[in-house]
């Protein structure tokens, strides 16, 4: 590991002293927003102090090993497929150049804006055994159905494909900034060392990049636990639908949030596992020599795989998708189209903008205080808080209504009794209520981003700034903020996407006559109106595209020094 | 960071007041109920607010805001979820003569909580180029070995197979009923997946020859928008079960008024509405239920399907054992 021993020659007494317990006023605040973004949390793992015996054994004998086996395959699966559309894509259109690397370079995140349960929707309507494909395959061959193997898409595979497909973009646009912002002095130090380019990747680059592709695979797992909609479309009995079906189907909430407080140990587990392995590395950039990097121009066999190579995630996941749905809304648009339509469009803006720009301060706020005085307390905070993002969104949103309907309930008999005033319900059912649910379930985004920026901005600097007199407003404007730009942008744009494509939290929590597109698609998807639920999904997708275009540029343009 | 704070105020004032108002929350999907709302408001000057979601989290969301709830009415598709409510204490007896004389005493509450508002049956559908409708008899005979690996039906997650098998437990006790299961899961040609639509599709597409699904599935899908969809429900016939029998298993979509109503008046006003003529006409025009009023005419779809002999078994049942057939299937693996 060339890069980690560069790394641990660094002089060590400059980084901040940890301690166990500090309480200062930025603290305490922190400590206040932490407790409050962990209520909803704390609510499912109290769940766990009130043991459903019977339930419990009724599930371990008839359906756990089924839940626990397929969310299992599901993780390794959808981890193992995005980090392969993610890193190696991300790392051939930032070193070579090669027909369309250019255009790829923000193309490959097209497939964020697409909700996973919409992929799944168009291509079970194309490659289904009813599907034109299909149908069309038995006509012209007289074949049978089982007269012929074709893959099945509803299945645990296709919960794999579909999945790795829309979620690899979090690896690849983390991988990506990473390998642009490495200095290519140390790649070249490499190769005078004797590694190929090759090696180069693999013993200097992609360790450098870690950091940053854990915390994107760290969003894919979470992303892939919490996922309700396409396992449940695809009749895979993951846990997700296990808490669902103990919840609505045996009435039992307590066991649902039991399974819930399972899931999220599973995560807990896998942080801790991910922290520990690098804990002894740090991975701050030794150099600062920036020269810009030296594109290599491939031949044209080269050329011509690397572009297969690097297209095929962006054609399965978006291109094809899109047409299809594209296709269907082509018949349907007229009779869904109208003034309510921009209605829910306006309504999905609105939320998704209230809650990246919250997220985002919150996110800024939690990880400065983490920096400047690293307590284990606050670590623990912090990191209870971005569990969140594991979460099935339904568990999340009963989780916030139960605190906030007591709050209300309590308020109002408190204001009824001393003042006769009735307040009903103040907060539960507003927009409010849902922007806290949203900012619980996804703050994990924001605060990864943010965090894995400042870290990779060494505390030397810092120090440098302050022999020159800068006050700590002063370096965080004038060096950290200018530093950090594209990732701050990043974090703002993934949240704002995310609730775009939100669905379930949304169902549950919002306010009369308030729909969102993706609130609308569903509904019509579940009457298995696919046709009429395109055009809603489809205004989803382009909604998306553009902050997802905007961060690829930002990105490009984040490399130090880049004109 | 000011200007943050008063739009969030604003936000929080986003809701409506309105004077005659009625707010409901509905299981069931906004398209399929809107027209209804608004011809309502039309005819009566009381506007509607409507949340839409799932049942189950509905009942959540009414639980946990408790007295201070402000939703008069919960709108459901499926007779297991009203009886929960009712079980939850969430509903208020309600006394409307109009509603007793109208709805046929199975398909309404013995203690006046909830109300039945259109009527559907879960039939088998079958490919006539396959199966000789001679061949076909009740919801038992699916159990036979002849049907091994010839039967599409969802997953038990969805109610509607719940209440299905609640009513093979009603009819026939547990143990008979759990038998049964065990047979036509054996049957199953493949495992459960997909919506209602899905099933008539694959019947369709040779995936297997028969199917369980709810009447108005087909109808709707004769009338798609989709040609793919009309070429597939021609493909396909239906067949009503158990006419020999206690007859074809019936659920009912229906309502209840919430305890904490603050607009009971209106709430009633608008139940009353939704089993007048005109709405019943529209739920069998549109929708392609079977009107909750005997006296109403079906769509020409479900007319052609003709008369048939309806379970007569009292819905409060299918409330009554919904955990158990959940628990059964389970037992059994029907996924």
């Amino acid at each position: 590991m060339l890069a980690t021993r560069a790394a641990q020659a660094l002089p060590n007494g400059l980084v901040f002293k940890t301690s166990l317990f500090k309480i200062t006023k930025w603290n305490s605040v922190l400590v206040f927003l932490s407790l409050l973004f962990s209520i909803p949390l704390a609510v499912i793992f109290g769940s766990l102090f009130f043991p459903e015996y019977e339930v419990w054994e009724h599930l371990r004998a008839t359906v756990l090993t089924d839940y626990i086996g397929n969310s299992l395959a599901l993780l390794v699966g959808v981890g193992f497929f995005s980090l392969l559309f993610g890193v190696i894509p991300a790392w051939m259109v930032t070193m070579y150049r090669f027909p369309l690397s250019r255009q790829l370079e923000w193309a490959l995140l097209l497939p964020m804006s697409m909700p996973a349960y919409i992929i799944a929707y168009s291509y079970t309507g194309a490659l289904d055994v009813a599907g034109p494909l299909q149908t069309m395959l038995r006509e012209f061959t007289g074949w049978q159905y089982r007269d012929y193997w074709f893959p099945e898409v509803r299945s645990l595979g296709g919960a794999i494909a579909m999945l790795s497909l829309v979620l690899y973009p979090y690896i690849y646009l983390l991988a990506r900034a990473a390998f642009i912002e490495q200095s290519v002095c140390v790649l070249e130090v490499s190769r005078t060392l004797g590694c190929n380019a090759v090696d180069a990747f693999r013993r200097v680059a992609l360790p450098l990049a870690r950091p940053s592709i854990m915390v994107g695979l760290s969003l894919v797992v979470m992303e892939t636990l919490a996922d309700y909609g396409t396992v449940q479309y695809f009749g895979v009995s993951a846990f997700t639908t296990g808490i669902f079906r103990t919840w609505f189907g045996l009435g039992n909430s307590l066991a649902a949030a039991q399974l819930s407080a399972l899931l999220l140990m599973f995560v807990a587990v896998f942080l801790y596992l991910e922290k520990r392995s690098r804990k002894q590395a740090r991975y701050h950039h030794t150099s600062s020599t920036y020269s810009s990097l030296m594109q290599q121009r491939l031949t044209k066999r080269q050329g011509f795989i690397a572009l297969v190579v690097c297209a095929a995630p962006l054609v399965f996941g978006f291109i094809i998708p899109v047409s299809l749905l594209i296709n269907w809304a082509v018949d349907t648009y007229a009779e869904v189209l109208g003034k309510d339509f921009y209605l829910l469009l306006f309504h999905s803006l609105l939320l998704a903008f209230v809650t990246s720009v919250l997220a985002l301060a919150i996110a800024l706020f939690m990880a400065y205080s983490n920096r400047n005085s690293p307590s284990l307390l606050n670590r623990i905070m912090v990191r209870f808080v971005s569990m969140g993002y594991a979460i099935p969104g339904t568990v999340i949103a009963v989780g916030v209504l139960i605190p906030f309907a007591w709050f209300d309930n309590s308020l109002d008999t408190l204001l009824m009794e001393n003042l006769n005033i009735n307040s009903g319900l103040l907060i539960s059912g507003t927009v409010f209520t849902l922007v806290f649910a949203y900012l619980v379930r996804f703050l994990a985004v924001s605060i990864n981003t943010v965090e894995a920026a400042l870290v990779k901005i060494k505390p030397v600097m810092d120090e440098v700034a302050k022999t020159t007199g800068m006050r700590a407003g002063t370096i965080v404007k004038r060096i950290h903020i200018p530093m950090m730009r594209g990732s701050l942008l990043t974090a703002l744009l993934l949240v704002f996407v995310d609730v775009l494509k939100e669905l379930p939290a949304t169902l549950i929590l919002r306010p009369f006559n308030f729909n969102t597109l993706a609130v609308r698609t569903y509904e019509l998807a579940n009457e298995e109106l696919l046709a009429e639920a395109a055009v809603p999904a489809l205004a989803i997708v382009i909604a998306g595209i553009i902050p997802v275009i905007i961060i690829s540029n930002s990105i490009s343009r984040s490399r130090p020094g880049h004109e | 960071m000011k200007k943050l704070f008063i739009f969030l105020l604003i936000l929080l004032q986003y809701q409506q007041v309105n004077a005659a108002e009625v707010n409901i929350y509905s299981a069931r999907k906004e398209a399929l109920i809107k027209p209804l709302l608004d011809q309502f408001t039309k005819e009566s000057g009381i506007a509607v607010n409507i949340v839409t979601g799932k049942a189950d989290t509905l009942l959540k969301r009414l639980e946990v805001e408790g007295r201070n709830t402000p939703a008069d009415l919960l709108l459901t598709v499926d007779v297991a979820r009203l009886i929960r409510a009712k079980e939850k204490g969430l509903f208020q007896q309600i006394e409307s003569e109009l509603l007793n004389q109208v709805i046929p005493e199975n398909y309404r509450d013995d203690d006046k909580q909830w109300f039945g508002l259109s009527l559907r049956s879960r039939v088998i559908i079958y490919a006539p180029d396959r199966v000789n409708e001679t061949d076909l008899d009740s919801y038992i005979d699916l159990a036979d070995k002849k049907w091994a690996d010839r039967i599409c039906v969802r997953s038990s997650s969805n109610v509607y197979n719940q209440s299905l098998v609640a009513a093979m437990i009603a009819n026939y006790g547990l143990e008979k009923a759990e038998r049964w299961a065990t047979g036509l899961v054996n049957n199953f040609a493949r495992p459960p997946k997909g919506g209602d639509r899905d099933q008539i599709k694959a019947v369709a597409a040779g995936v297997c020859d028969v199917a369980l699904v709810n009447n108005y599935y087909l109808a709707g899908m004769l009338e798609s928008s989709q040609k793919s969809e009309i070429v597939a429900a021609n493909k396909i016939k239906l067949f009503w079960p158990n006419q020999d029998g206690r007859g074809a298993h019936m659920n009912v979509s229906g309502a209840g008024v919430l305890k904490p109503a603050k607009h009971k008046k209106e709430a009633i006003q608008l139940l009353e509405f939704l089993v007048s003529d005109y709405a019943q006409q529209w739920y069998a025009d549109t929708n392609h239920e079977y009107s909750i009023n005997p006296e109403i005419e079906s769509s020409s779809v479900l007319k052609s399907w003709g008369k048939f002999k309806a379970d007569d078994l009292n819905l409060g049942l299918l409330g009554q054992y919904n955990t158990e057939a959940v628990l059964l299937m389970d037992r059994v693996g029907w996924k």
